[in-house]
């Protein structure tokens, strides 16, 4: 895994669930055709209330027209990121995006199992209202060994909660990885 | 040591005598279910992972069940339900239930429970997030994504946190203008939806142990609207007879220790609720439906796992029986079986569906359908400023259709009242 995440900041409120995140319609897609897998790109975050998208101004997009990746890197958002429907889309279509980590409040257990075992996302956890007080497009740089996040654009660094027992799974690349790597599973 | 339910299935699950709030333990799964959204990407990721001629670990603890997107012209929604035909066929799924004939069932959760499925004790996995509500059968359900279901395939087995649990006591004698979906709403707007995030919601009191397996099922079928991993309630004598008519196989009854740790208790008592609705764009939003009665609407739906049951029929006929809808007014069964149901359960004389077809309803084929939006030529989704009622379980910005759209959840009572107005109405109006 990498151990520095670098990129611009797309802030989001709190609730933001998985159909905002990728909504209903598009989940007919494939998730392993590459041309298909772009759409999924395409659409993330499509869901979200134009005025909602891009805090605190709003009414940025996280994709451009014609675009399927997003010039942003980290997502920051309020509580209970990911709420919703079990669908495992949803962290996937952020990754194709081009997000690497979630720094919310809190997380939807379904959704947090998703990013961590399908190793897509890192979803940090913080218990600051990061939220409200970093901009959509601040240069931001996470250090995974530190557990901190910095803003570059304002010169200020955040502590995140420490991931824990998921690490393990979140460095391995997801559940397979980790399985295999810990002799849980047969080598396939 | 004492234990809740919820510890105790998992307990019986991990082999174990006593698996301890917090710790993450492996879980043997009974039974693993899927859909046509996301059983095709799960195969995916089972083969790249197992191998491309890997066998599950178990053909008959595998239930497919097409549900989402069935009656679209849309090519890709039709190239998924495909390549579920395709998976089972090769890997001698007995439990797969083909679109297009008479194995076809409907809305998986509910089908889950008439085929006899749902048994006491036991632990399913499933790639939905209202997995959870077969915890009604005093089972322990929840929902998985893709890679966790991928990896069940293979092993059998998958680690899971075991959750706290919040206890949930309803007393008194049930109204009857007061449904289980009153109920959940109620929860709801007290502990807004990342209430139970992680935890298991536990159902019990005199209230509840009165409601039949349906009502029941739309209590835990919303346990996810507050975070919940699963929601549960105690087997009886109703559950059993239920089960026992469809299934022949063994279960396992368990009950909450008396003296097991609760993270929180709450209590109601039924003759002081009131008929409630979500407001939108969060099923929290919790209002009595007195407080917002005029309220305009431009449509109202009653269908889904939550909603679409053949309790929730009788209950929206005893309303419509005799008056007609003034706003578009969509019926969806959940499954085959319900909409058979339709045609023969009576009330005052009169079949439910001649009840809703007289009052101007239009029934549609069974399916998940508008619930979440769809494909843009599935029944009942919603358009533009739409203002919906609805019996179903989200109304997240763009949850049914439109982004535009504003969605009220509520009691199948509540949704038929408010068909007859073309206003959000309290059913207290017509009962």
């Amino acid at each position: 895994m990498e151990k520095i995440i670098q990129g611009k900041a797309y802030v989001l409120g709190k609730n933001i669930d998985t159909d905002q995140i990728i909504p209903a319609e598009h989940l007919v897609y494939s998730l392993s055709n590459p041309e298909e897998v772009k759409l999924y790109g395409k659409y993330a975050l499509s869901g979200v209330p134009p005025e909602q998208g891009g805090l605190p101004e709003g009414n940025i997009a996280f994709i451009d027209e014609g675009r399927f990746d997003s010039e942003y890197t980290i997502i920051i958002a309020g509580q209970n990121f990911g709420c919703g429907s079990s669908r495992e889309h949803a962290p996937f279509a952020l990754k194709v995006a081009g997000i690497k980590a979630i720094i919310a409040e809190s997380y939807a257990r379904i959704f947090y199992r998703n990013s961590v075992d399908g190793g897509f996302v890192i979803p940090y956890e913080t218990s600051e209202h990061l939220n409200q007080i970093i901009n959509t497009g601040d240069e931001l740089r996470i250090d995974v060994a530190l557990n901190t996040i910095e803003n570059l654009t304002r010169k200020v660094t955040y502590t995140l909660n420490p991931l824990g027992d998921v690490f393990s799974i979140v460095e391995a690349g997801g559940i397979f990885a980790y399985a295999r790597q810990e002799n849980l599973m047969a080598q396939s | 040591m004492a234990q809740t339910i919820t510890q105790k299935i998992l307990s019986k699950a991990a082999h174990r005598k006593f698996v301890d709030v917090g710790e993450s333990v492996w879980l043997n799964v009974d039974i693993l279910l899927t859909h046509d959204v996301c059983g095709p990407p799960t195969f995916d990721i089972f083969k790249e992972e197992f191998g491309s001629n890997a066998k599950v670990w178990d053909p008959r603890k595998i239930v497919v069940l097409p549900d989402h997107y069935i009656f679209t012209a849309n090519e890709h929604a039709h190239r998924n339900i495909d390549l579920l035909r395709q998976f089972a066929k090769e890997q001698g799924l007995e439990h797969y239930y083909d679109v297009g004939g008479d194995r076809y069932k409907g809305v998986c959760h509910v089908a889950l429970a008439e085929e006899g499925f749902n048994l006491p004790g036991t632990v399913l996995f499933g790639t939905d997030s209202h997995t959870c509500t077969s915890g009604a059968f005093g089972m322990f359900g929840t929902g998985i994504g893709n890679t966790d279901a991928a990896f069940i395939l293979g092993t059998g087995k998958l680690w899971e946190k075991v959750p706290e649990s919040m206890k949930f006591t309803f007393d008194g004698v049930m109204p009857e203008y007061l449904t289980a979906k009153d109920l959940i709403l109620h929860i709801l707007g007290d502990i807004t939806t990342d209430g139970a995030t992680y935890r298991a919601m536990e159902f019990d009191g005199e209230a509840i142990f009165s409601l039949p397996m349906e009502e029941r099922m739309t209590l835990t079928n919303m346990a996810i609207e507050a975070g919940g991993m699963n929601g549960i309630i105690a087997a009886d004598a109703v559950t059993e007879q239920y089960v026992k008519a469809r299934s022949k196989k063994p279960y396992e009854l368990f009950t909450s220790d008396p003296d097991a740790k609760y993270h929180s208790k709450y209590r109601y008592d039924v003759t002081k609720l009131e008929p409630v609705v979500a407001q939108p764009h969060s099923p929290d939003n919790r209002a009595t439906v007195r407080s917002v009665q005029g309220t305009k609407i431009t449509k109202s739906y009653i269908g889904s796992c939550t909603g679409g049951k053949l309790t929730d029929f009788v209950m929206a006929a005893k309303i419509l029986k005799g008056q007609k809808v003034s706003v578009t007014t969509n019926i969806v069964p959940a499954t085959v079986k319900v909409a058979l149901d339709l045609e023969h359960e009576r009330y005052d004389g009169q079949t439910l569906k001649q009840i809703f077809e007289d009052a101007g309803c239009s029934i549609a084929l069974p399916s998940c359908a508008a619930c979440l939006g769809g494909p843009a030529d599935t029944v009942g989704r919603s358009v533009d400023n739409d203002v919906v009622v609805s019996t179903t379980n989200r109304n997240f910005p763009g949850r049914m259709g439109s982004k535009h759209a504003g969605v009220y959840l509520a009691s199948p009572l509540t949704a038929a009242a408010s068909a007859i107005t073309g206003k959000l109405t309290d059913p207290r109006d017509f009962l």
